[in-house]
């Protein structure tokens, strides 16, 4: 493989720093755990020429367990998330979608930060350098057509960080520092549909801390994902469900999908099952529905039918085991 | 761009290296430090072969910066014997053939040693998802999950 191209190394100790240090270089990215950034430069994708490191401040690995929300800083690790007792139930989803995360190494390594804004993923572009070239590039990155979707101008690559999903299911909400001070949006808005340009934040604004809503119902929530190999690998589709029952019917009910599309995002139309019997019908309906939002494309060597029907099947899964 | 000056401890002895900033901990501790044991085989994070420990933390160190070895300890598997005396999971892969080529292992043995650190009792599933991370292209990996089971099941009775 190639070596990593030069590149300066900025060590800030706390987040107004990082901002500052990140504003003053032209090309500047953030590194946390560095297991999707340094790939993605030394493939080419990637071409910073400075490097700001977030891992030595302090602020960001705290996990506070405040009156009305828990609060996970942006560099947390994923192991630290998966084992975290705050994570219990009913936050079950978030810890086992980080458990879920790439292997043992590289979960005691990835950060949450990392994690909610990993770059989208597609099989033409997480390629080498040569690869891409030989394939005339794509439109993510230095060409000019999209091998998936060769008639349009859109970009269909996958989000596909497995933590994201889990925590829609709770309102979260991102804090973000930028040149301008903090602000605080609700993570759904933290994406948007365009595989090339999926994160709304304005460049160089730093992911601080996800804050999580306690929630008073008795919900139970769970995650699950398919992949090429059980133990290890991105998610092909990843299904996070919270479900609430009330007198055995459905009182509470969000699913979110990642892996299927530039975003992760909560499927729509699900207040139609409020009320009803979790029974096989009802399940076999929401199978349908979510199937139906789960609209994955060719962006994996997996075909996207098998992406989108599975996707129903877990959620019909989790939401038949997870009571 | 100006090489920083890194202190460090490997293998428990304080060592002392110049890198550049791009460096990572895998060129460092082959090129700089001459310790070759630790493997090169993606440099993406996908096959182990470049495992070690870093403070404690099984990591990939085509993943980590030089840099970021700074003031921590690193273990790597020129550590792993004690002296002569091998470490009961190396003599294991021995006697029970759990390689070929021998390219993965280094990194399987970290990545073996750091799961039974914490769990000298694990299920031959818990083995396999520990490893999922390290790819072997010989031995078709049933040899080397049997290796650990049996030297987790030694280290047990001992
Ligand atoms: C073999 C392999 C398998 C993998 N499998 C999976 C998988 O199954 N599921 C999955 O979700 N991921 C997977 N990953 C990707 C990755 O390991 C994780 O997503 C991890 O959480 C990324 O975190 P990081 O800290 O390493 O991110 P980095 O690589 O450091 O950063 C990723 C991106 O986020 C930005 N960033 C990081 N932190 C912040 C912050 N606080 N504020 C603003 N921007 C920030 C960086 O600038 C960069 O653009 C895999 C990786 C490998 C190598
Ligand atoms: S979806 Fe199309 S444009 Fe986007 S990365 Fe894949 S091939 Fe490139
Ligand atoms: S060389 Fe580091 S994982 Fe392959
Ligand atoms: S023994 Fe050859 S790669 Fe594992």
């Amino acid at each position: 493989m190639e070596h990593l191209p030069e590149m300066h190394l900025q060590h800030p100790a706390t987040v107004e720093e990082a901002v500052k240090l990140h504003a003053a270089a032209p090309a500047s990215r953030y590194l946390a755990g560095g297991s999707d950034l340094l790939v993605n430069i030394r493939r080419g994708i990637e071409r910073p020429d400075s490097l700001v490191y977030l891992n030595g401040i302090a602020e960001l690995h705290t996990i506070t367990d405040g009156l009305e929300q828990i609060s996970i800083g942006g560099a947390v690790t994923l192991r630290e998330l998966a084992e975290s007792q705050l994570l219990r139930k009913p936050f079950s989803a978030v810890a086992q979608a980080a458990g879920k995360v790439a292997g043992p190494s590289h979960r005691e390594y990835g950060t949450l930060g990392g994690n909610l804004c990993l770059d989208t993923r597609c099989v033409f572009y997480n390629q080498s350098e040569w690869w891409r070239a030989a394939n005339n590039y794509c439109l993510k990155y230095r060409g000019d057509i999209c091998h998936v979707a060769p008639g349009g101008k859109k970009c269909f690559a996958a989000f596909s960080g497995d933590v994201a999903p889990a925590l829609l299911l709770f309102d979260a909400e991102v804090e973000l520092a930028g040149p301008d001070g903090r602000r605080r949006i609700a993570l759904a808005a933290l994406y948007r549909n365009d595989g090339m340009d999926h994160l709304t934040m304005t460049r160089g604004e730093l992911l601080v801390a996800v804050h999580v809503p306690k929630i008073p119902a008795p919900v139970r929530t769970g995650y699950a994902k398919s992949r090429v190999r059980g133990s290890i690998d991105f998610p092909l589709a990843g299904v996070a469900v919270r479900l609430g029952l009330q007198d055995e019917k459905i009182a509470d009910l969000r699913i979110g999908l990642t892996g299927v599309s530039p975003l992760p995002f909560l499927v729509r139309g699900l207040d139609k099952f409020v009320g009803r019997k979790p029974d096989d019908a009802c399940l076999e309906e929401l199978r349908e529905v979510v199937r139906g939002q789960a609209k994955a494309m060719k962006t994996t060597l997996t075909p996207p039918h098998y992406r989108r029907r599975v996707a129903g099947a877990l959620a019909q899964k989790l939401a038949e085991s997870i009571f | 761009m100006a090489k920083q000056h890194i202190t460090t401890t490997i293998n428990g002895e304080e060592t002392e290296y110049l890198c550049e900033p791009q460096e990572t901990l895998l060129d460092v501790l082959r090129d700089q430090v001459g310790l070759t044991g630790t493997k090169e085989g993606c440099s993406s994070g996908d096959c182990g072969a470049c495992s070690v420990m870093l403070d404690g933390r099984l990591v990939c160190s085509c993943l980590v910066l030089g840099v970021e070895a700074e003031g921590k300890t690193v273990e790597t598997i020129e550590g792993m014997a004690d002296g002569d005396e091998l470490h009961p999971l190396q003599q294991k892969f021995l006697e029970e053939a759990a390689l070929q080529c021998g390219f993965c292992t280094p990194g399987v043995l970290i990545a073996a040693k750091a799961l039974l650190d914490i769990n000298n009792d694990p299920t031959e599933t818990e083995v396999r998802y520990w490893l999922a991370g390290n790819l072997c292209r010989c031995t078709g990996y049933d040899k080397i999950i049997r290796a650990v089971m049996d030297t987790a099941a030694d280290m047990r009775g001992a």
